[in-house]
Parts: structure tokens; C-alpha cells; sequence
């Protein structure tokens, strides 16, 4: 608690505030946007690592990812486009709220529920975090390599709609990080001395997110535009929020730990919560025509699983979703190892940013409450301008990463990568995660085959990773079998099918 | 002979249609309207849904006008009013003009200017 008080501090210091102010508002408008989402912003912020403390910066890109929860709901209500994934759900009776003339409620469920789950989740967070992070200490060399191979494997079969697909992705992420000559000899540097030290991970991150999705967007950059349903003040009556306050508790105690878990994500958990608040409702009958309670419900889910995420990122080290991966390559820029030691080795860092993350969730709600009609108007913007000025701070950050031109050759063979793969449907989270864990994965596997004087046995020597194996047994399994079940099942949960947006 | 409106739902469009209609009244001839938009944004306001456009037909039959929509997506809207004046053989292009301020002016392109520029016949810029 002291801790946490310390951490306001550090939060509420002008230069701090201004940076959560700077990143809910830049989080809000991206989540807005589609196509344009928190990962790809906070990949091509990169740069101002060099400039800015750690704190301010990763106080900068946590309100990227908490606005970018927010501002996704916007654009699933009132367009029918969720702005990213996890706002997908959203927009099933979101959209249909919305044209039943109930946008302005739709809205105000949507970030009061956002906000109250943000902050339970929040609190939840400061409170679990310490003590996972005193077990996970504990957790030796073979331990750890199994966390990886679970977050690995879980977020490559579980998320997505083709295994095979995910699997293309992850080894081609592993592919890449194999680049290098950090195992003494060099491996795919094909004679080149500009990769022997690797290919730097901003590099890959920013083609990935920002230049493939550039080059996807200019290819399709015509498209009849979309109806908007204008709405004004988001507001509740008393009969909307009896029937909110309850999915946006259910939603938070879904969202959280499916976010903390290795394969969470915020995909899930959403699409659970709609399926519970559906079978709770008195109203079963409205949903499909705009029911409050599936709006309230996987926004209240999607938020708790955004400070889930962060669990898992600060004490255990593992990123689950893609904006997390691209912090934790924030916090390995400035050196800064995350994972369990985090709490001892950096406390004003991490108590300053879980402070913030109260005052973001704050702002969140002040910001976006009264300025709904606003920030929808952003989605008027042409494409290709919004789309230059991508392009240009994609190559800035490519091109300051070494200082070389030939990491903006490299960003656009990357980028010609990530249009491809968006193109056939590969989901891009397997790749990054497997850059960015690929390397770590091999130097505790070499850590602890060393410990071990070679002997394979250790990787199953210890209970943890024993377990964990077994959690990995239970997934593929599942994932084979599950499909096929549903397969026989009823189809009355066609809306599950949708749920796959690339 | 034709009368090209370019119509946008907003109080310019609907003064340019105004105008054209009086001047097709007048004149005795067919009206085009075109409600065209670049595509390029995920919403553009001053594209009508089609709702809209069935509207605004079923106003212009009731006063009597004959009226053809084109509701498109180009990549230039000048170039295609321009084309579609020359298509149908216009005997005027309507356009609605707004203020610009003066920096507006430096920045901005003007699809009213760029008309009255290329347009093959006579062009009628109207203010709301």
C-alpha cells in the first residue's frame, strides 16, 4: 500500500501526468481507428525510449493500451467495425443498440463498464502481482523454459482460426530471431556483417504492424464508406445501469485472469462473457436486437484483460497480446529485464506504473464520456494521410534504430512480410511473441541444459514445468478435439464463427 | 440536353439542387446528380446513404423533374463530374461553393474551381 502511495507519487508528477494524458488520448483515437490498433502505435513510439525515463515512457504506452480498449468500442457501436479485436463482440448488440436509437447508452455501458473493470482489474493487478512474482522467483531455469513453450503454443493453437496458420507465423517469428551469431557461429546472416548482431526487434515489429498494414490499406484503399450512426451525450437511465452493473462484475471476473493466462488475450474472455450474460438474461429474447447486457459485459471483459495482461507481463515476464510484447521490448531498450526480480530491482518504475494506470483509467472516462461524438468524427480522416504519416514514423523509428539504411531495406522486406500475411490470413501475435521470446527461449534452455551438464531429464525435473507440460498435453488436445465437438453440436452460436476477424 | 448537379446531403449540395432544378424547370430538361466520394475515409458525411438518395428522387418526381442519380466512388470527384458532364452532353454543371478562408485556399484544392476550369459548358456556382 505504501508502495502503491509511493507510486502516485511518481504518477502524478506534471511530466508524468502529461505523458498519461498524451498516451489516453493517442490510445483512444487509434482504438478508434480501424486497422490502426495500440500495438502498431506503441511499436512506432519506440523511438522515444532514447529520449524519455523509463517511467514516463512506459506510463505513455499503458495509456495507449488502456485508451486503445476504450476507444475500439466506439467504432464497433456506432460504425459496426469493431476498431480492434477485442472489441469485436461489442459490436454484435453494440450496432444494434445503436440503431434502435440507444447509441448514447450503448456508449455510456461501454466506458462506465470499461472504467469499472479497468480499475478492479488494476487493483486486482497491484495486489496479485507482487505475490506471483515471489512464487515465479522461486521458478528455476527448466521452469521457465516451459512458461515460454506454453505462451508460445498457447497463443499460436488456442487464438486464431487456423492452427496451421498460426504455426506458419510462430516459426516464421522464430525463424527470425535466429538471425545472429550469438551462439558463436552465424545462423541465417547469409555473409552479411549487418546481421551478425541480429535483426533488431523494432525493426521486424514496426514492418510488421505499421508497413504491412500500410501497404494492405493502399491496396484497398477505395471502399464505398460507411454509415456512421450519429449520436450525442452518452447517458444512462436507472433501468440501464440495474441491468449493466451486474455483466460488467461478470465480465471483469472473466477478463482478468483469461488476460493474465499465456494464452489470453482479450478475444476470448469478450466472447465468453456475451455467451454468459446471454444465458443469465431475463431478456434472452432482446439479444440479437441490442441488449444492454451484451454491450456491458465484453467491454467490462475486454478492459479487466488489458490489466491482466500486464500481470502477467511485469511479474512473470510473458507477454500475452501484441501491445504487451511491444512494451516489454519498450522495457528491454532501456535494459530493464521484466519478470519476477522487476518488484525488487525497479519498485519506482513499477509502482509508478501501476499507479498510473489508476489515473489513465481516470482520464479514460472523462475523455471519452463527454467526447464520444468527437472522437467519432476522426473516422473521417483519408486514409492516405493518415497512412503517410504512418509510413514516415515507421521509417524514422526503422532508420534510428542503428542509424543504417539497411534497416529501412529490412523494414521493407518485413513490411512486404506482414502485407503478405495479411493477405493469407497468417495472424501476426505468433510471429512477434516468437521474435521477441525465440532468443530468451534458447538462452534459458542453454541455461538450463548447462546447470544440468546436458542431461534433457532437467526440462522435466521440476513440478511447475511438470505441470505445465501437462496444461500444454490438455490444450492440444482440446483444440483437436473441441472443434470437433462443436462441429456435432447445435449450430445455434454462429455469432462464434464471426468472432475470427483475420 | 442535361443539367449535372453535384450533390453532397449538406446545405451546399442541397443548394446546388435547389438551383438546378429551378434552371431544369426552366429550361425543360433532364437532371443528373452526382453524389460521388473518393473512398478513401472510413466515413465520409458528405456521401448520402442510399436511403437518402431515394429521398431526394422521390422530391424531384414529385415536382415533376426527371431525374438520374450516379452515386459512386472515384478517385477524383472533379474529373468525374467533369466526365459525366461530357458524357450526358450538359448544357450546365451546378455546384454548390464554400468560403474558404485564406489559408484554406493555399492548402485545400477546390472541386468547385477545378469544374468551372474543365467543365465543357457553362457552370452555375451557387452559394447556400
Amino acid at each position: 500500500m505504501e508502495m502503491l502511495l509511493e507510486g502516485f507519487g511518481t504518477a502524478l508528477t506534471p511530466t508524468n501526468l502529461l505523458y498519461a494524458v498524451l498516451g489516453v488520448l493517442l490510445g483512444t483515437a487509434v482504438g478508434v481507428l480501424p486497422g490502426i490498433g495500440p500495438a502498431m502505435t506503441v511499436a512506432l513510439l519506440l523511438p522515444v525510449t532514447y529520449n524519455v525515463s523509463p517511467s514516463s515512457a512506459l506510463i505513455l504506452f499503458a495509456g495507449i493500451y488502456y485508451g486503445g480498449m476504450y476507444g475500439g468500442s466506439t467504432t464497433s457501436i456506432l460504425l459496426n467495425t469493431p476498431g480492434e479485436s477485442s472489441s469485436v463482440i461489442t459490436a454484435l448488440e453494440g450496432n444494434k443498440m445503436a440503431k434502435a436509437g440507444r447509441a448514447a447508452q450503448a456508449l455510456a455501458t461501454a466506458a462506465i463498464g470499461s472504467f469499472v473493470a479497468g480499475t478492479i482489474g488494476t487493483v486486482l493487478l497491484v495486489v496479485l502481482a507482487p505475490r506471483v512474482a515471489d512464487v515465479v522467483v522461486t521458478l528455476g531455469a527448466p521452469s521457465y523454459f516451459a512458461l515460454m513453450a506454453l505462451a508460445l503454443f498457447a497463443v499460436t493453437a488456442v487464438l486464431g482460426a487456423s492452427k496451421l496458420r498460426g504455426f506458419i507465423s510462430l516459426f516464421l517469428g522464430l525463424a527470425i530471431a535466429l538471425v545472429g551469431t550469438t551462439t558463436g557461429q552465424p545462423r541465417l546472416t547469409f555473409g552479411r556483417p549487418e546481421l551478425a548482431d541480429g535483426i533488431d526487434v523494432v525493426v521486424v515489429a514496426v514492418a510488421i504492424f505499421a508497413i504491412g498494414e500500410a501497404l494492405w490499406v493502399a491496396a484497398h484503399l477505395r471502399r464505398r464508406p460507411l454509415e456512421v450512426i450519429p449520436v450525442g451525450q452518452p447517458w444512462m437511465n436507472r433501468e440501464d445501469w440495474s441491468r449493466s452493473w451486474k455483466p460488467w462484475l461478470r465480465g471483469t471476473a472473466y477478463g482478468f485472469p483469461f488476460g493474465a493466462l499465456p494464452a489470453g488475450g482479450a478475444e476470448t474472455p469478450t466472447l465468453l462473457s456475451y455467451i454468459t450474460e446471454k444465458k443469465l438474461s431475463k431478456r434472452p429474447e432482446e439479444f440479437g436486437k441490442g441488449a444492454i447486457e451484451g454491450v456491458a459485459g465484453p467491454e467490462a471483459a475486454n478492459n479487466a484483460s488489458a490489466a491482466g495482461t500486464l500481470m502477467s507481463l511485469l511479474a512473470i515476464g510473458l507477454p500475452t497480446t501484441a501491445t504487451a510484447t511491444i512494451i516489454l521490448l519498450a522495457m528491454q531498450s532501456y535494459g530493464i529485464q521484466p519478470g519476477p526480480q522487476l518488484f525488487d530491482a525497479e519498485p519506482e518504475l513499477v509502482w509508478g506504473l501501476l499507479a498510473s494506470l489508476f489515473v489513465a483509467n481516470t482520464l479514460l472516462l472523462v475523455v471519452n464520456l463527454p467526447l464520444a461524438p468527437v472522437w467519432a468524427r476522426l473516422l473521417q480522416i483519408p486514409r492516405p494521410y493518415l497512412y503517410a504519416g504512418i509510413l514516415f514514423f515507421a521509417s524514422l523509428g526503422a532508420y534510428s534504430v542503428n542509424f543504417d539504411a539497411f534497416d529501412l531495406g529490412l523494414l521493407l522486406v518485413f513490411g512486404l512480410l506482414g502485407l503478405t500475411m495479411r493477405r493469407f490470413g497468417l495472424p501476426v501475435l505468433p510471429l512477434i511473441i516468437g521474435v521477441i521470446l525465440g532468443p530468451r527461449l534458447e538462452t534459458t534452455l542453454a541455461e538450463a541444459l548447462a546447470i544440468s551438464q546436458g542431461d534433457l531429464s532437467t526440462l522435466v525435473g521440476e513440478p511447475v514445468a511438470v505441470v505445465v507440460y501437462i496444461v500444454m498435453a490438455l490444450l492440444l488436445v482440446g483444440s483437436i478435439v473441441g472443434p470437433r465437438l462443436r462441429r456435432t453440436a447445435p449450430a445455434h452460436e454462429d455469432e462464434e464463427e464471426k468472432v475470427d476477424v483475420r | 440536353m442535361t443539367i449535372v448537379v453535384a450533390y453532397s446531403p449538406d446545405e451546399y449540395g442541397r443548394a446546388a439542387l435547389r438551383a438546378g432544378a429551378d434552371e431544369a424547370r426552366v429550361r425543360d430538361e433532364d437532371l443528373v446528380l452526382l453524389n460521388a466520394t473518393r473512398g478513401d475515409a472510413l466515413v465520409d458525411p458528405r456521401f448520402a446513404s442510399d436511403e437518402h438518395i431515394v429521398e431526394v428522387q422521390d422530391a424531384l418526381q414529385e415536382q415533376g423533374l426527371t431525374a438520374h442519380v450516379r452515386h459512386e466512388v472515384v478517385p477524383d470527384i472533379a474529373a468525374a463530374l467533369v466526365d459525366v458532364a461530357r458524357e450526358v452532353g450538359a448544357s450546365r454543371v451546378v455546384v454548390g461553393v464554400r468560403h474558404r478562408s485564406p489559408v484554406g485556399k493555399a492548402l485545400l484544392g477546390s472541386v468547385a474551381q477545378r469544374v468551372i476550369l474543365d467543365a465543357p459548358c457553362a457552370v452555375l456556382a451557387v452559394k447556400p
